[in-house]
């Protein structure tokens, strides 16, 4: 009796579970089918690498992108994303990932191809207007309902008791933007940077999981419920509103941030070989545009273009936003004291976990 | 009863084709398996042997050198007695539902790794259907060490299950009989007479189960905190060394690892053959 009875449970958690695994597959989403398709006369495809948050952006401009080429030449244009942590896509377009065109997280990232696989020219950030940037977007927290612990700007973050989701800036551009909008904050507020690294330390005192990409942490904090507050690149925060309701998030936004600068760039040794380059370019340059900088607003980046930033007026908060190359000296900068191996993010870590 | 492969004609074994598939087979080993690790070495031998010492003695390294064995090893012995009696209730009883049973142990092979990760964080979160319960208690599995275990007995258990159980199939039914006749009881019958042929297969499992663990990346990622010094597993750093470009750091990682698993691998193999041995004398 007993051993039936076992047996009898053991199949129905092992379907329990495995729904749960087809759920979970489901919600995690995927990255972007692989290479593959034939390229024929009038028609051409084109792989855009592009980091997490943008999966909705590129959904829809990819669409207005192919109908506004039909019409102006009568070439269907097909275009593949990719969507991954920013470092580990440009890594991927370093091993050979053949993306025609990155839009990544940062610029850093699209510098590394340039650097490491040599198939970007070196004058990249100058060839299209802001700095190869066609929209922006900054850090801003994503709280529970009711801001349960009352979280108004950085200060707030580093409280005891507090739980604080944020990807880890070693495998998420996005992640990096948080850390440095933090650190940003503390030294304007404190004044030294010595502060303003005790200051980021306390935050990550307070940082339960670090997930490897922004998307992965706003799922953490939104669907698996923990924490209390999630940094968050501005437009992730209104979606994740959007698709739960109201009734469960509140944009908070505090008192100073980072402005971020998304960067593209066609990948020129990859374009050449494929023949793309000038669908790439005018993929790239199309961005700027009226209507890519309406779909860029509509996704909740802010449009680089000011007539159009004006009519999304309302939805963006005014904010005062620091500028990486003024404030921080540029990324290459950045990166090696921050973020490399052994760098200031690692120190803090060791000091903070190692006792 | 030895295969002499340079000997004199008479002496060669019966069956023919054995140069061919020795052959086939060595091909067979060197591309998939030889050539990829030799590779993964020859990267790291480019280290002077100071740099080398210092990257994988680093603190944070070992710490997840540590990590990574430890859980794992946990999940093996977890599935080393629950692998036991799954393989024991599906050889030796009829039941309802044995063949879906039978047929769902294979699936944590078939799903991708992440998406097993991603359900058991969804399963285990404070808000997951097992998590609100566990959390009453205060217990927390998902992001936390606890959460890495769970993910590798999942991944392991088939491998358990699928190497004992061919064994129990097959144990002679007479033995187990003329045990009872000798007045022996459950107990002694399983402990002294059935375990000992089952042994060395459930060891085998144990060790399948183990490697495969070391190496596992992707449901792990999703229910650990991957925090540095915590939950932080060598497959993970390794990956971080990676999106740094450091990819000499990386192979380094990866050669230590694979020389440890080889070890411990050909030690786990040392004591089945052993096991084996005393049981035929």
């Amino acid at each position: 009796m007993k051993r039936e009875g076992f047996g009898k449970i053991v199949p129905y958690a092992l379907v329990v579970s495995l729904f749960f695994a087809a759920i979970g597959g489901v919600s995690a989403g995927g990255q972007s089918a692989s290479a593959g398709g034939t390229e024929q006369k009038g028609s051409v495809e084109l792989l855009n690498v592009s980091y997490d948050p943008t999966r909705e952006l590129y959904r829809e401009y990819n669409d207005a992108f192919a109908k506004y080429y039909k019409d102006k030449t009568g070439v269907e244009v097909t275009i593949r994303q990719s969507h991954g942590g920013s470092g580990g896509q440009a890594r991927g377009v370093i091993e050979g990932n053949e993306a025609d065109v990155v839009t990544l997280a940062l610029a850093y990232d699209v510098m590394q191809i340039g650097d490491k696989a040599g198939i970007i020219d070196s004058n990249w950030q100058t060839r299209l207007p802001n700095n190869s940037s066609p929209y922006t977007s900054t850090i801003v927290f994503l709280v529970r309902a009711g801001n349960p612990k009352n979280i108004k700007d950085w200060d707030d973050l580093v409280k005891s008791g507090v739980q604080i989701i944020t990807p880890d800036p070693k495998t998420s551009g996005g992640a990096q933007w948080n850390y440095l909008a933090a650190y940003a904050f503390a030294k304007e507020k404190y004044g030294s940077d010595a502060q303003a690294r005790e200051f980021v330390k306390q935050l990550y005192n307070n940082v339960p999981v670090l997930d490897s990409g922004a998307r992965g942490a706003t799922n953490t904090f939104v669907q698996r419920g923990l924490g209390d507050v999630l940094l968050a690149w501005e437009n992730e925060a209104f979606l994740s509103i959007n698709e739960l309701g109201k009734d469960q998030f509140e944009i908070v936004v505090p008192s100073l941030s980072i402005l971020a600068e998304p960067t593209v760039s066609w990948v020129d040794g990859i374009t050449s070989r494929h023949g793309t380059l000038e669908v790439a370019k005018e993929y790239l340059s199309y961005l700027y545009s009226d209507e890519g900088q309406r779909i860029a607003g509509r996704n909740y980046y802010r449009p680089s273009n000011p007539q159009i930033a004006q009519e999304f007026v309302t939805q963006f908060p005014n904010l005062k936003l620091v500028h990486i190359d003024d404030y921080f000296g540029g990324w290459r900068k950045v990166h090696d004291y921050y973020f490399s191996d052994g760098g200031e993010f690692d120190t803090i870590i060791a000091e903070l976990k190692k006792k | 009863m030895g295969i002499r492969i340079f000997g004199p004609k008479k002496n060669r074994a019966k069956l023919p084709g054995f140069g061919l598939t020795l052959g086939l087979s060595m091909l067979y080993m060197t591309i998939l398996i030889f050539i990829p690790l030799s590779a993964l070495i020859l990267y790291s031998a480019k280290l002077p042997i100071k740099e080398f010492w210092a990257l994988i003695s680093d603190e944070r390294v070992v710490t997840a050198f540590k990590i990574s064995f430890s859980s794992t090893f946990y999940a093996a012995v977890f599935n080393f007695f629950f692998g036991l009696i799954l393989a024991w209730v599906l050889t030796r009883y009829n039941f309802f539902g044995k063949r879906v049973l039978d047929a769902l142990i294979d699936l944590p092979f078939a799903i991708p790794t992440a998406v097993a990760g991603i359900s058991l964080a969804t399963l285990f979160s404070k808000n997951g259907i097992l998590g609100v319960f566990l959390h009453k208690f205060g217990i927390e599995i998902a992001y936390s060490k606890a959460g890495i275990v769970i993910a590798l007995i999942f991944i392991g258990l088939p491998f358990v299950v699928r190497t004992v159980q061919p064994v129990i199939q097959e144990l002679d039914k007479e033995l187990e009989e003329a045990a009872s006749s000798l007045g022996a009881n459950f107990y002694q019958i399983f402990f002294r007479v059935l375990f000992p042929a089952i042994f060395p297969a459930l060891l085998t499992g144990f060790a399948l189960a183990f490697a495969r663990g070391l190496g596992e990346y992707g449901s792990i990622i999703f229910i650990s905190s991957n925090m540095p010094y915590e939950t932080e597993i060598v497959p993970l750093l390794i990956v971080k060394k990676l999106l740094q470009f450091d990819y000499r750091g990386a192979s380094a990682i990866g050669v230590t690892m694979l020389v440890c698993a080889f070890v411990l691998l050909l030690l786990i193999n040392l004591l089945q053959s052993f096991a084996r041995r005393r049981k035929i004398n």
